[in-house]
């Protein structure tokens, strides 16, 4: 069966996300005094083989673990949905 | 004596630590490309800098699972002397080979100067011939090389030596301003727990010569080759 991942990649709290504090003064300067604690991640989608959705959660946890993201400076997250065969509607 | 210098796609300062290896050191020298498993018998290898694999994903993730890195981490692993120049240092951060992580500059600009850096640490094989506290003149140009580790890994590091050079002012005052990029503790420099694998962010190659502004870089060089003649010996 085929799956649909999405990984979304998150900065861990405990790190500065200069990129977001740098858009969120931007922001601020164009009179959007209500917007806070702006941050910028990734958003990795892919689609993947598996018998079914725990293996294919697994294997999307995997590659995101060791491969997409670095777990010293980043969280993940993973959503995965099985994808419609071609022709059912 | 041999060194190798590995070669990504996106390498940018392969030439320029060839060039100061061969012709400013002159010690045997030559590439190692990234799709070869054969390290060629050097007895120590740069990583040089650049921008391996348009730095896509993050710096260094992608030279990381390169065929030639995983030899290069074999090599390391057995006590091969290893030395990360920026790029080099992110991919060696990646690889494992050093903790920690080099995040985007503080000032989110991309940074190309010469800065200064001390000598915290002239007993590894890569500062032997410096001498401790001395500041060394030498370029940096990098986006990301913001050095982050974890608090108890920045406590590992300075209880067992491992921060070999910080950014300081001309005088050697390792103050917050002489830092151009944010990294904790002003580290430009570390070395693994064993002491073989050096990650740097400023570029020792492209201090080499009267010509470029800086010999600064050359007592790096001078001192591998010393250790590695010593080990011959």
């Amino acid at each position: 069966m085929t799956f649909k991942a999405e990984v979304k990649i998150m900065l861990r709290p405990a790190i500065l996300d200069v990129q977001g504090k740098t858009v969120e003064h931007s922001l601020h300067s164009l009179g959007h005094d209500n917007v806070g604690h702006v941050r910028i991640g990734k958003h990795i989608t892919l689609e993947i083989e598996a018998a079914d959705a725990t293996e294919a959660e697994r294997l999307v946890r995997e590659v995101s673990e060791t491969v997409l993201s670095n777990p010293i400076m980043e969280n993940f997250e993973v959503t995965v949905t099985a994808m419609e065969p071609e022709g059912v509607r | 004596m041999k060194i190798g210098v590995v070669v990504f796609p996106g390498s940018n300062c392969d030439h320029d630590a060839y060039y100061a290896l061969k012709h400013e050191i002159g010690v045997d020298t030559t590439f190692l490309f990234h799709k070869e498993h054969d390290l060629q018998d050097v007895d120590a290898i740069v990583l040089p800098g650049g921008f391996s694999y348009g730095d896509y994903l993050r710096c260094g993730a992608i030279a990381r699972f390169s065929p030639i890195m995983r030899e290069v981490i074999r090599f390391a692993q057995s006590g091969g002397p290893v030395i990360g120049i920026c790029n080099g240092f992110q991919i060696l951060c990646e690889a494992g080979l050093l903790p920690g992580v080099l995040l985007r500059n503080q000032g989110l600009r991309f940074i190309s100067k010469h800065v200064h850096i001390k000598v915290v640490n002239n007993r590894t094989i890569f500062t032997g011939e410096l001498d401790s506290g001395q500041v060394l003149r030498i370029p940096i140009a990098h986006g990301e090389g913001n050095y982050y580790a974890d608090p108890d890994v920045l406590q590992e590091l300075q209880a067992g030596d491992r921060i070999v050079f910080r950014y300081c002012d001309a005088a050697g005052n390792i103050v917050p301003e002489a830092n151009p990029n944010g990294s904790q503790l002003n580290i430009a420099g570390i070395v693994s727990a064993k002491g073989n694998v050096l990650g740097m962010m400023p570029h020792p190659e492209r201090a080499c010569s009267p010509l470029l502004g800086s010999t600064d870089g050359l007592g790096i060089f001078r001192s591998i080759v010393r250790s590695l003649e010593i080990v011959a010996a």
